[in-house]
């Protein structure tokens, strides 16, 4: 397999540079869906798609992502099918959760996740309970679990990083810090130095990643997965990012941040310097690039087609799921 | 002399906004805490305040007026400040605490169900606990299953705590008011979709209680009770002015209290119209219509000509995707429906 110079083979390269794209014109889709109020509550994860990137690109499909309100990235990173997540998104029967999760809940057990969850640090004790159970069971499965620089507010954080260093589990802690909890910012949410310091309490090892990097993420996020999988215990990653648009898409966030800020990182685009890399390194030629750019805008608005044009769910669909067997 | 013609007509959320704001000025013990409720926290010196007001837009404008000290945007984490919340009103203020939905109280529930509800009782009625807890609520908005419950009833499970859900801009103010000077810790259910219905009604400018404990009857009638609760009173008055057409004429009790609860306004209600249907936007296992039902099963059976009949969704989750989430939620229609089968 073809190497490039920082150790990473071509084809990770692509598959890397690829998700990111899709990422971002899903994102893009999903707004314009959601501003033609075909679906409420849409939390973009636009700026923040090197972060997930990085990390899955370690993950097998046996392995699990956990993930927040905001994890559409999250599930394109792990590799779910962008047709079931659209038509989640607009409620249809054909959606990753048959409709009746929407984009809070994309779930798809089969890729390994484990669900997106709209309530701020919920998912962190599921995912050590999923390290757990691969210690337990005496796999080298993986459970990684994102969410953001507001749940490193929670006390479930710190009870799941306890119990997780005492039992040496399979997890990582990805904290993707945009800075911005709603509009609370991290300068006055968080004490101390910093969220990653907050490990060293569970003698657990931690660093501090350029999460606009998705080069960096993958040299981070290899790792910890590699020390995950040898069986000695988990890592926590603070990766420093940024939301470009507001907490749920109809915010404003120059209500409580500065253009000069969004300049800075919109300045630093995970997808745009990764663009400047492959050219600059010779992985790939302009014409390639723009030729991944339209199969991953032709891939998007295939899955809108196929979203639109799906079903919504029968009626009896309202009480189903609720028991295995409910009648 | 002054005749009061003029309505004085508010949103839900000025409502609530304008008690808050009338409670902090008349009371320097009455702090606001919670999620965003000015936002954009620490960036004063940036020319940066007040850039939310609270997720539903209810404490906008109390950090200007108040300052900081008194109305602080707090990390996400509920325990905490819910926790908070309680040792503030156990020591001498009256502290506003919003939880932002809900379905957030599992987050935080040791503090509420284990402390609030029971230190008074525990330390033998020696202190008092002022605590306030507004919490938006409520499905309609496709917001999926846990961003949409109407958790008052497990609540009213918990002796010591104190519910109230408001059904329009006046009992908003009224309640909202009450629950602060109430020295009991009180839950305010705030009904999102409320917030975006505009109800004519007249609001004052002073502030005023509206009784805690206490139903009011929204429409006078004979032939069937409907009691709402919250928005479903929205929903029973609806079906009562569709029942009116055809003739029937239906008595709508606003609830506006879960716990304590206007036991005496439903029986007497009940005892003329003979009838029952309870509108109840929460799970219909041990809810508000359920314990109504018993009430009015146990103590005026003789007076029944039906058994009571409950309007509530169907024992699941709230889901996503919009039709379902139509199906799920009480209408009109369904209360007519449950009206006909009273009738008989």
């Amino acid at each position: 397999m073809a190497t490039t110079t920082i150790g990473i083979d071509r084809d990770t390269l692509l598959w890397m540079y690829k998700t990111m794209v899709i990422i971002r014109r899903f994102e893009e889709q999903s707004k314009r869906e959601a501003d033609a109020g075909k679906l409420r509550g849409m939390h973009s994860s636009i700026g923040q798609e090197a972060v997930p990137v990085g990390v899955c690109a370690h993950l097998r499909d046996d392995d699990y992502v956990l993930g927040t309100h905001r994890s559409h990235h999250h599930c394109i990173a792990k590799g779910l099918d962008i047709n079931q997540m659209m038509a989640e998104l607009l409620g249809k029967s054909t959606g990753t959760n048959k409709g009746k999760g929407g984009t809070m809940h994309i779930a798809d057990i089969d890729k390994g996740m484990l669900g997106a969850n709209g309530v701020v640090g919920s998912n962190i004790p599921v995912a050590t309970g999923v390290g757990l159970s691969a210690k337990v069971r005496g796999t080298d499965q993986v459970s990684v679990v994102f969410f953001g620089d507001g749940a490193a507010n929670q006390g479930t954080l710190h009870e799941a990083m306890n119990l997780a260093g005492i039992w040496k589990l399979p997890v990582i802690f990805v904290c993707e810090n945009n800075r911005y909890a709603e509009s609370t910012p991290v300068e006055y949410s968080v004490a101390g130095e910093s969220i990653a310091a907050r490990a060293e309490g569970y003698d657990m090892p931690s660093v501090i990643a350029d999460g606009q990097s998705v080069l960096e993420m993958y040299e981070i996020g290899g790792e910890a997965v590699a020390r995950a999988r040898a069986g000695d215990g988990p890592t926590f990653i603070e990766a420093q990012t940024y939301r470009y648009h507001g907490h749920f898409g109809a915010d404003d966030p120059l209500a409580y941040r500065t253009q000069e800020e969004e300049d800075y990182y919109e300045a630093r685009d995970c997808i745009s310097t990764m663009v400047s890399y492959l050219l600059e390194n010779d992985v790939l030629a302009q014409d390639e690039i723009e030729a991944i750019d339209a199969a991953a805008l032709a891939d998007v608005v295939e899955a809108t087609r196929f979203a639109d044009e799906s079903p919504f769910p029968n009626d009896g669909e309202l009480t189903t799921d609720v028991y295995i067997s409910y009648a | 002399m002054v005749t009061e013609t003029a309505t004085r007509n508010l949103s839900y959320i000025q409502a609530i906004n304008e008690a808050l704001r009338q409670e902090m000025s008349r009371d320097p013990a009455v702090i606001v805490m919670g999620e965003d409720v000015a936002g954009g926290a620490g960036r004063e010196d940036q020319g940066i305040i007040d850039s939310w007001g609270g997720p539903m837009r209810l404490t906008k404008g109390l950090i200007t007026e108040f300052g900081a000290d008194r109305v602080r945007d707090t990390p996400i984490s509920e325990a905490g400040f819910i926790g908070a919340g309680v040792g503030a009103a156990a020591t001498g203020l009256r502290p506003v605490v919003e939880l932002m939905y809900v379905s957030f109280f599992g987050v935080c529930a040791d503090q509420i169900t284990n402390n609030a509800a029971k230190m008074r009782y525990m330390f033998g009625g020696k202190i008092t606990l002022p605590l306030t807890i507004m919490t938006g609520m409520g499905a309609g908005l496709n917001t999926a299953a846990q961003h949409s419950e109407t958790l008052y009833s497990i609540f009213t499970h918990f002796p010591g705590l104190k519910g109230v859900v408001p059904s329009d801009p006046y009992t908003a103010k009224g309640l909202m008011i009450s629950a602060i000077r109430d020295d009991d810790p009180v839950i305010l259910f705030n009904n999102r979709q409320l917030m975006g219905i505009s109800a004519n009604v007249h609001v004052p400018e002073e502030a005023y209680e509206f009784p805690i404990g206490k139903a009011r009857i929204l429409r006078e009638g004979d032939d069937v009770t409907l009691v709402g609760i919250g928005y479903t009173t929205y929903i029973a008055d609806q079906a009562a002015g569709l029942l009116a057409d055809d003739g029937i004429s239906a008595e709508v009790i606003d609830l506006l209290s879960t716990s304590p609860m206007d036991e005496e306004t439903i029986l007497e209600s009940v005892q003329r119209t003979r009838k029952v249907v309870i509108v109840d936007e929460d799970y219909p296992r041990c809810s508000v219509a359920s314990d109504i039902s018993a009430l009015v099963a146990e103590q005026a059976f003789d007076y029944l000509d039906a058994p009571p009949v409950r309007v509530n969704p169907p024992h699941t989750s709230v889901p996503y995707s919009r039709p379902l989430e139509a199906l799920y939620m009480p209408t009109p229609d369904k209360v007519i429906d449950a009206v006909n089968e009273v009738m008989g």
